[in-house]
């Protein structure tokens, strides 16, 4: 029998072991996957949690029934990869032998690495986040309490999970306090690592004077050295003091990533951005997360990024070229209030930009452009995630990026 | 792809004057291109310079201030004191590498 054994049952973990459960038969074919937690969390649902959208129950669920019959779901906690050996060590002392070995473990927000985020005093205070469960359920009191001051939306440090989350969750903040009749008595300001609302250009515009027109405060190149009590201080000395933070913390990857010496500094996996192979050895995969491709850490990049793995995992496996080669597919709706959303579609290659998804002028989504059907589309995508996504089950979206029904703006030179 | 000339040189740089050919620096240069964006370079600016050139060379993409903090040995703090305000931009700029892609 030969052993695939994949480290986690996230969303691309899960994708791949009941993708490939189909692909490769049971008399040939072991598959393992290990995984820690008891319960499965539909993340993209962590946005809408803080302003009382969605339940519990639609973005939870056991993990156990998500994984295929036929695939051995193994509790545990994993110490670390022992590569040279082929084997993985979990914390109990149980060995794990493997023929090839998938890491999806993902990334985990992590307030300790910032001085005075989780030990000074006001972690879940006037300190939230909302990238988990416990922490988006926690932000949704505060808000629920919070009646005026300054609210700051603040990223660490790039990359993390979604980078779109933390402009949605500042238009549904301005959202939900006009509708409170308190947005007068709010002020929002918006401090990120980069120099613009976005890294690409015409999106960064596009969602820059969306900010504008909301009368956000943008405070660009803003990389947080520490926070003293209530007050956010960067490394070249400016200081944004706040009433409420709600902060994206620091991602890293898994530390036994880093115990066993596969990890790059922020504890990803670098892997060639084509295959998502490691480099380091050949019978070693990193998807989603864990990775380091130069991507959107998002939920669609791994659906796309599983879907070219899985053809080329076959392939590999029969001691064939892999063919495949994965384009940074990215495609992600962006909430932006009052019922709307923008969606946008890019790659490695392509940034993102304005027109009509997935049919050329038909749509029905629009690129980069507010309208209620793209709202919709987010909405419905929650249905399509646990039904047809996590299952492995087709979905009608080319894996990759598609340049139809796209169109360059012209330069305003 | 713009030519430009600096210090009697021709050098091959993309539309915000980043270098585009990794050989095409020296340290001669980097003098050059520091003193544009108003730095004087000392050896401490040299000491990441170097760190980033020889980090380029083996992964093919330019260091993150993270990564030249974690595995350069230079604390963040200085490099927003060494290159101000941007110092991931300035430092590829003044290393010859290509612009800092901030991870999407």
């Amino acid at each position: 029998m030969r052993r695939l054994l994949v480290l986690g049952a996230g969303t691309a973990g899960t994708m791949v072991v009941n993708k490939l459960r189909r692909r490769l038969p049971a008399s040939e074919w072991r598959i393992s996957v290990v995984e820690a937690g008891e319960k499965h969390f539909y993340q993209p649902g962590f946005l809408f949690l803080p302003f009382g959208g969605y339940t519990t129950e639609q973005v939870v669920k056991p993990v156990a029934p998500l994984v295929a019959a036929g695939v051995d779901l193994i509790r545990g906690e994993v110490d670390r990869v022992d590569a040279g050996q082929n084997r993985v060590l979990l914390s109990g002392g149980r060995s794990l032998p493997y023929d090839y070995l998938v890491i999806a473990t993902g990334v985990t927000p992590r307030p300790d690495q910032t001085p005075g985020m989780l030990d000074g005093g006001q972690w879940r205070k006037t300190i939230f986040d909302f990238y988990t469960y416990d922490g988006a359920m926690a932000l949704a009191k505060a808000l629920d309490a919070f009646d005026g001051g300054r609210l700051v939306v603040h990223i660490t440090d790039m990359p993390i999970k979604c980078p779109v989350a933390p402009l949605e969750f500042t238009f549904l903040a301005d959202a939900y306090f006009r509708q409170r009749g308190l947005r007068d008595r709010v002020e929002l300001v918006y401090a990120t690592p980069l120099p613009g609302a976005f890294t690409k250009p015409i999106a960064s515009a596009r969602l820059g004077s969306m900010l504008d027109d909301r009368k956000v405060t943008v405070e660009p190149d803003f990389l947080v050295e520490r926070i003293d009590d209530t007050t956010l201080v960067s490394y070249d000395e400016r200081e944004i003091p706040f009433d409420l933070l709600v902060t994206v913390p620091l991602n890293v990857g898994a530390d036994y990533v880093a115990r066993s010496g596969l990890g790059n500094e922020l504890n990803l996996v670098p892997v060639d951005r084509h295959t998502m192979l490691a480099k380091a050895y050949d019978n070693i995969f990193a998807l989603g997360d864990a990775n380091d491709i130069p991507t959107s850490k998002a939920g669609s990049v791994a659906h796309f990024a599983v879907e070219v793995f899985a053809d080329n995992f076959v392939e590999y496996a029969a001691g064939k070229p892999m063919t495949g080669s994965f384009d940074g597919h990215a495609n992600c709706f962006v909430e932006s209030g009052n019922g709307k959303a923008l969606l946008i579609d890019f790659n490695y290659d392509t940034e993102p930009l304005p027109g009509s998804y997935p049919v050329p002028f038909a749509g029905p989504f629009r690129l980069l452009d507010e309208a209620a059907v793209n709202h919709w589309g987010k909405l419905a995508f929650r249905w399509m995630y646990w039904n047809l996504l996590l299952p492995g089950r087709p979905i009608p979206l080319p894996a990759h990026m598609s340049m139809a029904g796209k169109h360059i703006p012209k330069s305003e030179e | 792809m713009p030519v430009t000339t600096i210090a009697g040189r021709e050098i091959h740089v993309d539309d915000e004057g980043f270098l585009t050919s990794y050989d095409e620096w020296t340290p001669d240069l980097a003098e050059q291109l520091a003193t544009q964006i108003g730095i004087d370079l000392t050896d401490a600016h040299f000491k990441a310079l170097a760190f980033l050139r020889a980090d380029y060379a083996t992964q093919g993409e330019t260091a993150t201030l993270r990564r030249v903090s974690t595995l350069g040995g230079i604390p963040t703090k200085e490099l927003f004191t060494l290159f101000p305000k941007k110092p991931a931009k300035k430092m590829a700029y003044i290393a010859g590498l290509p612009k800092p892609h901030g991870c999407v």
